[in-house]
């Protein structure tokens, strides 16, 4: 019987304040050695404060082929712009 | 889907990288693309990994902690990188396990740098100088390809590169204002690594296949030949300051291109390095493949391990 070790994804905060941000991705047979892992592989410069890891099967994504459906309705929404409002210069602090 | 479909696809994406976009990896892309990525991202992976074994060799006798404390970091990220460059490989739907079978079965080629020995510590500065140096000035272009995950990569890789440049040239440097044997040593480095450096950079324009394909999916930007002369005007000042002499009588400054002019490359020499038949090939594939075959018993433990905790936690909950 074989079997491989799942894939990982992995985000890292950078630093308080930051949120955490996907790194990149590796495999570890579980949560404990990806957190392991990630540590070495990914903060080894002092690029993050935290980290999380969660296996790359757990993520739904969206796909691309329905970009058009999800992202395109956005895009004649110019009323939620604040530039889309006209009001007269002498309004200030708006 | 129909061939009108497809080319109207492939149109729509040429145009998309031409306005560069980048694609992902979950985006419609021509076949072609997929394979050529495959290759390219795997091959670069394995050198990256292969490319540990001849500085490996170095780490227990380094001369002193703080060589060995950077020969250490340098090897660890080049492990890295290996791995940076796998899982962006990875998205294009090829598995580790696969691509690993490729290299082990000679099937994928690596770098032919990393065929050759390193028999002296200086050959520890000279491969961080020449070795590395080559690899930045092909991999910065690379930062702005039009992959997503491969550029990203790329942006990594080449922020951790200088580093490994910089501790090569400073070893170089020691050796160079040292005893007359020392300087030696690092004149006999450059004169055997120097010429493998400068076919790193790939064949001569006119023998490199792939390249007008390429240079439109951004996989290169500039050809091997401007690379190479790229890589060689940077250098000579460098082995200048060193005090060493570049192991090539026709080298000569050029005032009219601005750069120098250099000598005849051996491609014989190349072509049977990647052909197999390098001092070392064999060395690193065996190293490769004992290092696979012996953790396999590891690797399946850990993934029992886990399994068992993962139960054990079910059955807890439950
Ligand atoms: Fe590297
Ligand atoms: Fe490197």
């Amino acid at each position: 019987m074989k079997k491989n070790w799942p894939l990982w994804e992995i985000f890292v905060r950078s630093k308080n304040g930051l949120e955490h941000r996907h790194f990149g991705s590796l495999h570890a047979a579980d949560a404990e050695m990806a957190m392991e892992n990630a540590r070495d592989v990914y903060t080894r410069r002092n690029e993050g404060v935290s980290i999380w890891v969660v296996e790359s099967k757990n993520i739904t994504a969206s796909n691309p082929a329905d970009n058009g459906e999800m992202f395109e309705p956005a895009q004649d929404k110019v009323y939620r712009h604040p530039t889309f409002y006209d009001l007269p210069d002498e309004v200030k602090h708006m | 889907m129909s061939e009108k479909e497809v080319k109207n696809l492939e149109e729509i994406f040429e145009a998309r990288i031409a306005r560069d976009e980048k694609i992902e990896p979950k985006d419609w892309m021509p076949e072609k693309y997929r394979q050529t990525h495959i290759r390219q991202m795997s091959q670069h992976a394995h050198s990256e990994i292969v490319g540990m074994l001849p500085e490996g060799n170095w780490i227990t006798r380094a001369p002193s902690l703080r060589r060995k404390a950077a020969l250490l970091a340098k090897v660890q990220d080049e492990a890295g990188h290996g791995l940076y460059l796998y899982s962006a490989c990875e998205t294009l739907g090829i598995s580790r396990d696969e691509l690993y079978e490729q290299l082990h079965s000679g099937k994928a080629k690596y770098s032919s740098i990393f065929n050759y020995p390193t028999v002296t510590w200086a050959d520890m500065g000279a491969v961080g100088w020449l070795v590395d140096g080559a690899a930045i000035i092909n991999q910065v272009p690379l930062c702005n390809t039009s992959f997503g995950p491969y550029a990203r990569a790329m942006v990594r890789v080449c922020k951790e590169e200088s580093f490994h440049q910089r501790q090569g040239f400073e070893i170089m440097l020691t050796l160079c204002r040292g005893s007359e044997e020392q300087k030696a040593m690092a004149q006999d480095a450059l004169n055997r690594w120097w010429w493998p450096s400068l076919m790193m950079l790939g064949p001569t324009d006119a023998e490199s296949i792939h390249t007008e394909q390429s240079m439109k999916w951004k996989l290169k930007r500039k050809s091997n030949d401007e690379l190479r002369q790229q890589f060689i005007d940077q250098t000579v000042p460098q082995a200048d300051l060193l005090g060493l002499t570049i192991p090539d009588p026709d080298l000569k400054f050029n005032k009219e291109t601005g750069s120098y002019d250099f000598g005849e490359i051996n491609w014989d020499e190349f072509w049977q390095v990647v052909k197999g038949h390098g001092p070392c090939n064999k060395e690193r594939m065996s190293a490769r493949v004992n290092a696979w075959n012996n953790g396999e018993w590891v690797r399946d433990a850990a993934m029992a391990h886990a399994e068992k905790n993962e139960k054990r936690k079910v059955a807890k909950a439950s």
